[in-house]
């Protein structure tokens, strides 16, 4: 799984009928220092996260399992909202 | 799998429920060498590893899962062993 900050939501009216209902989230991946890094992902949520917060995500066939028995189309999926990262003294 | 060090553990209050119960580490992977590979990545903890442990990691859904003992779960990191030591034949890089 992956660190990333929410920095928006797509719309989408047509589409498959499995994201209905869906929150669909951009996610810029940043480093633990909240840097950002690489490229910009869209994700689906499933714990209720939006704009701003930092999150963590879920990639490939298991970004689907939240939903089941649900078959949710998707590969990328914010599972878990960070409160706190307790970073090693270095 | 790779090898990879816990830099640090992370605090979410809401998540998904299979990832109650178990630690959110930030892990480093490393190089051979140990010097740092690429970016930090976030796995669910299997072995009580703790920040300043070398650790092994599964990076693929199935063995996550599985290893964590929460089947069909959006997990595919999971920690499964830490390094205690490292043999390598000579002249292997990283």
């Amino acid at each position: 799984m992956f660190l990333a900050r929410v920095v928006g939501r797509v719309w989408a009216t047509a589409k498959d009928p499995s994201l209905e209902s869906r929150k669909l989230l951009v996610l810029q991946p940043i480093t633990p220092d909240g840097r950002e890094r690489g490229r910009t992902v869209v994700a689906v949520d499933a714990v209720g996260a939006g704009a701003g917060e930092v999150v963590y995500w879920c990639r490939g066939r298991e970004s689907s399992f939240p939903f089941l028995p649900g078959e949710v189309t998707t590969d990328a999926t914010v599972v878990g909202i960070v409160d706190q990262i307790s970073l090693a003294q270095s | 799998m790779i090898i990879a060090r816990v830099i640090g553990q992370i605090v979410a209050t809401r998540k998904h429920p299979s990832h109650e119960g178990r630690k959110v580490l930030l892990l480093q992977p490393l190089a051979l060498d140990g010097a740092n590979r690429g970016e930090p990545v976030v796995a669910l903890d299997w072995v009580d590893a703790g920040v300043g442990d070398r650790v092994l990691v599964v990076t693929e859904g199935w063995s996550a899962m599985t290893t964590v003992e929460r089947p069909n779960s959006p997990i595919d990191m999971a920690v499964i062993a830490v390094v205690d030591s490292v043999d390598l034949a000579e002249g292997s890089g990283s």
